[in-house]
């Protein structure tokens, strides 16, 4: 249902940046979303367990990660039911330190409008420490 | 599910394999076009979807109050689009108890994660997932596994595609 909040799909134009939203992980956030998901993999809540397979640090679920970046997108739609599809690839971890957690940078941009279909595609940079975490991040919504 | 971090990646030599290898090949290719039972319906509780969306950030009233979800045209709250996650772990579960499978757990890492959906999922929703074995192609001494979980509702209706594709790492 669409409201007068709703973005209008002839406003947008391609290369708008329509979110830009920073959020911070915690480890009692990964504890949170280790609860809430099912994934138990102690490698994001251990540091031993961290350490003993090599990795630099407790590492932030890649979902959660997923998860926390298309938040960007739902806060500028006005309704979490306008994704109709959202893909990413894991290209790099995102260590979360136990004091600092760390801080996740999300920007989202107009990609491609379908007017047929009453669909933009929105496309994400999501960054922690300085570098992309999620490649080809690209978020469907439909604002019909 | 439990999977090794994306970083295992490099740090497991991915980007160094060898193009060609015909030993070893760490997934048995006869899994591309399996099509696994149904499983067991998932009742989506109201209180699991507030759980996973305070997890995720997710503070649209839309995820949280009834009447909110209402008022946007939906039975009930709605869950935020990386849920359906929830649901496809018992697929992938499947997946990695095939005996013949060949596909050895702690050589699993997390390569690409995709939802499409039909209509958002909402509180109150049965859904069954059926897991496909799209595609296997070898990289190298390492494998990726493409598997697509149909979740659908009570009805039969399509709700949403979960598709994850997973690097199976072989002998190093």
């Amino acid at each position: 249902m669409s409201t007068p909040t709703t973005p209008r799909l002839d406003a947008l134009e391609i290369g708008q940046v329509v979110a830009d939203a920073d959020y911070r992980i915690s480890r009692d956030g990964l504890v949170r979303y280790a609860g809430a998901s099912g994934d138990f993999n102690p490698i994001h809540y251990r540091d031993d367990v961290a350490e003993a397979v090599g990795l630099p640090g407790v590492l932030a679920h890649g979902m959660l990660t997923m998860g926390i970046a298309v938040q960007s997108v739902v806060d500028w739609l006005g309704d979490p039911g306008r994704i109709v599809d959202y893909g990413v690839r894991f290209t790099r971890p995102v260590v979360v330190d136990p004091i600092e957690g760390a801080g996740i940078a999300v920007v989202a941009k107009v990609g491609a409008l379908d007017p047929d279909a009453g669909e933009a595609r929105i496309d994400l940079t999501v960054t922690a420490h300085g570098g992309t975490v999620l490649g080809k991040a690209q978020v469907r919504v439909s604002l019909r | 599910m439990t999977m090794a971090g994306p970083f295992a990646l490099r740090r497991l030599g991915f980007r160094r394999a060898p193009l060609v290898r015909l030993a070893s090949v760490p997934v048995n290719p006869e899994l591309q076009g399996r099509v696994f039972a149904p499983t067991d319906p998932y009742l989506v509780g109201r209180e699991k979807v507030r759980e996973f969306s305070r997890a995720v950030f997710a503070t649209n009233p839309i995820n949280h109050d009834p009447a909110a979800a209402v008022s946007a045209g939906y039975r009930d709250i709605v869950a935020p689009p990386t849920f359906a996650v929830v649901v496809q772990e018992s697929t992938l579960a499947q997946l990695l108890a095939v005996p013949d499978a060949g596909i050895d757990f702690s050589r699993i890492v997390h390569g690409e994660q995709r939802f499409s959906y039909s209509r958002p999922i909402v509180a109150g929703d049965e859904l069954t997932a059926t897991l496909s074995v799209t595609s296997i192609k070898t990289l190298g001494a390492n494998a990726m596994v493409t598997a697509e979980s149909s979740i659908v509702d009570a009805t039969g209706s399509h709700v949403v595609t979960a598709s994850s594709t997973l690097v199976v790492r072989g002998d190093a």
